[in-house]
């Protein structure tokens, strides 16, 4: 079938301002938007901006936003379009660098801040540290993040906040905070126990409805939130 | 300017980011990648990495050991292999003390799974050796050492492309490499460099492999003078999804899923009656291939049954919950309900860059090049011989990375900084200033396509030595053909489309290798079968390949495989 796509198309080093541009493409009900968007660039306009890699939800390098929702590129099929225009936007709130791509290094460093790795204070064992399956299981959604920031996009208190830390950033708290075998965990509480930490979100739930990977974001947060009341009440 | 760093890692998946971890405490290290660390490939795998931990059950490192020379179809170093199984339980317990999320056993230990070819007893049944975090244990991986690398500060360069290496008199002295968010040629100067730039499946039509999987680091290696290794032994994944090549994790079958042909038959219990289903990857993707060369593919069609409904939903659930989404967004089936269609798919790479145990190169006369390291799928240590067992990769990346890591701080001791010539990177410039001069020509994405499809009609899980001479010739001619490759992006910043056009240089380059070293080797071993020279023939064969390039393309000459422990013989399961 053919399918028009509207490509929000801008280079802030030359342009004053963005522009769309069409394409026609003929496509199958099974392909990914992805496939379109490379049979745009690789048949049609070689100056087309976007990043990708592994073309299958995995690596997250394909977050857009696709007919008004924040979704991968790779995860959405050509079927779900159909009988209609696909307008392609770069993810909400982020500064664009061309085109569909983005700056996210401010998201990357709210990352950072949350310091994804393990704090622990004594020595491992020799082997495996033990760690009941009931304890696994608390974090074994939080860790299906993959960095792809269309909860980012999509969370209206990001898009007014920009000192808000949002949501992928709460994930990964929330992944350590919930590690059985962390030592750091009221420290972590409280870093994300402020302001712009997990009391800015207001449950929008837009986070939760874009996630690819289905993580709960929204009811990560909350229960972050519970444990804050829970376990800081006396600091508070 | 140029960027002066003491080791500068290429590629930031298990490999590369397990070797900076290991070598930033004592040395100023630099990593590379073209994407984001995170979006490497390492990510992409799913279900497990292997050790004898014996966890669930008895296991030992011989075994171990054992199943991966077999697996290897005897090609296999076996001075690396047990390297590998030895130190397997040390690397997944070191995994865990940084923090991998594994599954877990009731009373509490890191939870295995299994897998193909990997057995108990020297290969009488199947065994739980595959440690898993349900299937995506490459990821978590990746993101837990990618925690490493940002806990010790690592300066990363994210959407850089290694375009050129810079090795004079046997010394890596840097590299070129391209700035995508600037279009900058930047010269890196290091007294180190480790090539960590994975696979190449993207030579074929269908793949599990990301677009960034192109070879860069391996041709230009290959470039500068370096030989490579056993480079006809392409590894195809029995259960790539049907279309899109998108990996069904072996998983599946070691938590019960089982093939089926068009007449409902679990087939494998014919090829390999002691492990079925669990036999290693190249011989389940010959059975596929035959069932579907038979007229048993589902509706006469190509492709088999992948049944997991046996699973139940809360398996599933817990244990397969991304390859479950990956069928329902892309095929619309529920896999609960319905068998997954499955397709042999281009999965891994067993040849490419020859090292020594502790990641050295070795040039032509098996000499080491000073200062140049490499890790990962891009490496031939050789551990994997002429079939990678499933798990093994993972493994393979971490206690390698971590070797060649090592090697290199003891080796800052030793290494000078080399002298750079004049203006090394003149002739990427040229390169690239070529390519954006000129006016008109076939597009870099046209020829990619047909060498896509000749190499998955010839060259992938059966071969012949009509078929492969012939798409010899079709590589030949696209190499030529690509000397007048136009680009309609001529921006500076973020031009894929340059890149792609440089990606595709690799890619035929590679494939040139490939099609030398497998119409040469006249036998069948491992993921290399040749149709007709159907047997395995340790008197003439038992040796690796060599691919020297030359003007006139690639020369071929030999090595010996180690053997130490297990003589080789007929591989049945």
């Amino acid at each position: 079938m053919e399918m028009n796509f509207k490509i929000f198309r801008f280079d802030p080093e030359v342009e004053r301002e963005p522009h769309y541009q069409t394409y026609r493409v003929s496509a199958h009900p099974t392909d990914r938007i992805l496939d379109c968007l490379n049979r745009i660039k690789w048949e049609q306009d070689g100056t087309l901006g976007y990043r990708m890699s592994c073309g299958h939800g995995v690596c997250g390098s394909d977050a857009m936003k696709i007919n008004g929702r924040c979704a991968l590129a790779c995860q959405k099929l050509v079927k779900e379009y159909k009988g209609q225009q696909v307008v392609l936007e770069p993810l909400p709130s982020f500064k664009v660098l061309k085109d569909l791509i983005v700056d996210l290094e401010p998201f990357f460093e709210k990352v950072r801040l949350m310091r994804p790795y393990l704090l622990t204070e004594e020595m491992p064992p020799e082997k495996e540290r033990p760690q009941s399956p009931t304890d696994s299981k608390k974090v074994d959604l939080a860790i299906r993040c993959i960095l792809c920031a269309c909860c980012m996009g999509s969370c209206p208190v990001v898009n007014e906040n920009e000192e808000f830390f949002g949501p992928a950033p709460l994930v990964w708290a929330f992944r350590y905070i919930f590690d059985s075998r962390d030592d750091h965990y009221l420290e972590r509480l409280r870093q994300v126990d402020c302001s712009d930490g997990v009391w800015a979100c207001v449950n929008h739930f837009e986070c939760t409805r874009s996630c690819p990977k289905e993580i709960p974001i929204t009811k990560s947060i909350n229960t972050i939130k519970r444990e804050i009341q829970k376990e800081l009440k006396n600091e508070r | 300017m140029i960027i002066k760093h003491d080791v500068i890692i290429v590629g930031a998946g298990l490999a590369g980011l397990r070797a900076a971890v290991e070598a930033a405490e004592h040395a100023d290290v630099a990593l590379i990648s073209k994407v984001f660390p995170t979006r490497s490939h390492s990510g992409a795998a799913q279900g497990g990495i292997a050790a004898a931990l014996g966890n669930e059950e008895s296991d030992s490192w011989e075994w171990h050991m054992y199943d991966t020379v077999k697996g290897g179809d005897f090609l296999t170093d076996q001075d690396a292999a047990e390297v590998l199984a030895k130190d397997a339980p040390r690397a997944i317990y070191e995994l865990e003390h940084m923090g991998v999320p594994f599954n877990r056993t009731e009373n509490g230990n890191i939870a295995q799974r299994a897998f193909g070819g990997h057995t108990s007893d020297f290969g009488q049944t199947p065994i739980k050796r595959a440690c898993h975090a349900a299937d995506r244990t490459g990821r978590v991986i990746l993101d837990t050492l990618y925690g490493e690398a940002l806990r010790k500060g690592i300066k990363v360069y994210a959407e850089f492309h290694l375009l050129d290496l810079i090795i004079e008199e046997n010394q890596a002295l840097g590299l070129v490499a391209y700035e995508l968010a600037t279009g900058d040629v930047h010269v890196f100067h290091s007294r180190v460099i480790l090539l960590a730039t994975g696979g190449f499946g993207k030579i074929f039509k269908t793949t599990s492999n990301c677009f960034a999987n192109t070879g860069d680091g391996v041709y230009l290696a290959y470039r500068a003078g370096i030989p490579l290794e056993d480079m006809e032994f392409v590894q195809f994944h029995p259960t790539g999804l049907y279309g899109l090549g998108v990996l069904i994790s072996e998983a599946a079958r070691g938590e019960g899923g089982i093939l089926r042909n068009s007449i409902g038959d679990r087939f494998m219990e014919e090829y390999a009656p002691a492990l079925k289903d669990l036999a290693p990857r190249d011989m389940i993707s010959r059975a596929i291939t035959e069932e579907i060369r038979a007229g048993r593919g589902i509706e006469g069609r190509d492709f088999v049954h992948l049944d997991l409904t046996r699973l139940g939903k809360k398996r599933l659930q817990e244990k397969l919950s991304d390859i479950s989404s990956f069928v329902r967004i892309y095929l619309g089936i529920d896999p609960i309900k319905e068998p997954i269609p499955v397709q042999p798919t281009c999965h891994y790479m067993m040849g490419g860059i020859p090292t020594n145990l502790d990641g050295q190169v070795l040039e032509e006369k098996q000499k080491i090049v000073n200062g140049l390291y490499v890790a990962g799928e891009c490496a031939c240590v050789s551990v994997h011989g002429a079939n990678r067992l499933g798990c093994n990769s993972l493994l393979d990346l971490v206690v390698f990375g971590r070797r060649a890591g090592k090697k290199m701080v003891q080796n800052l001791q030793d290494l000078s900084w080399g002298q750079l010539p004049d203006q090394p990177e003149e002739k990427t410039m040229a390169r690239i200033d070529r390519l954006k001069k000129m006016g008109s020509g076939e597009k870099a994405g046209v020829l990619r396509i047909e060498m896509q499809n000749v190499m998955m009609e010839h060259c992938s899980v059966f071969r012949q030595e009509e078929g492969l001479s012939k798409v010899l010739s079709v590589i030949k001619s696209l190499k030529d053909r690509y000397e007048g490759v136009a680009i309609d992006n001529r921006e500076r910043r973020f031009n894929t489309d340059l890149l792609e056009a440089l990606e595709l240089e690799s890619l035929l380059g590679l494939a040139h290798v490939i099609l030398a070293s497998a119409i040469a080797r006249k036998e069948s071993r491992g993921a290399h079968f040749r149709e007709d020279y159907p047997i395995r023939d340790d008197q003439n064969w038992l040796k690796h390949t060599l691919a020297q390039r030359t003007d006139n393309g690639p020369r071929l000459f030999y090595k010996p495989v180690t053997i130490t422990k297990f003589e080789p013989k007929p591989r049945v399961y």
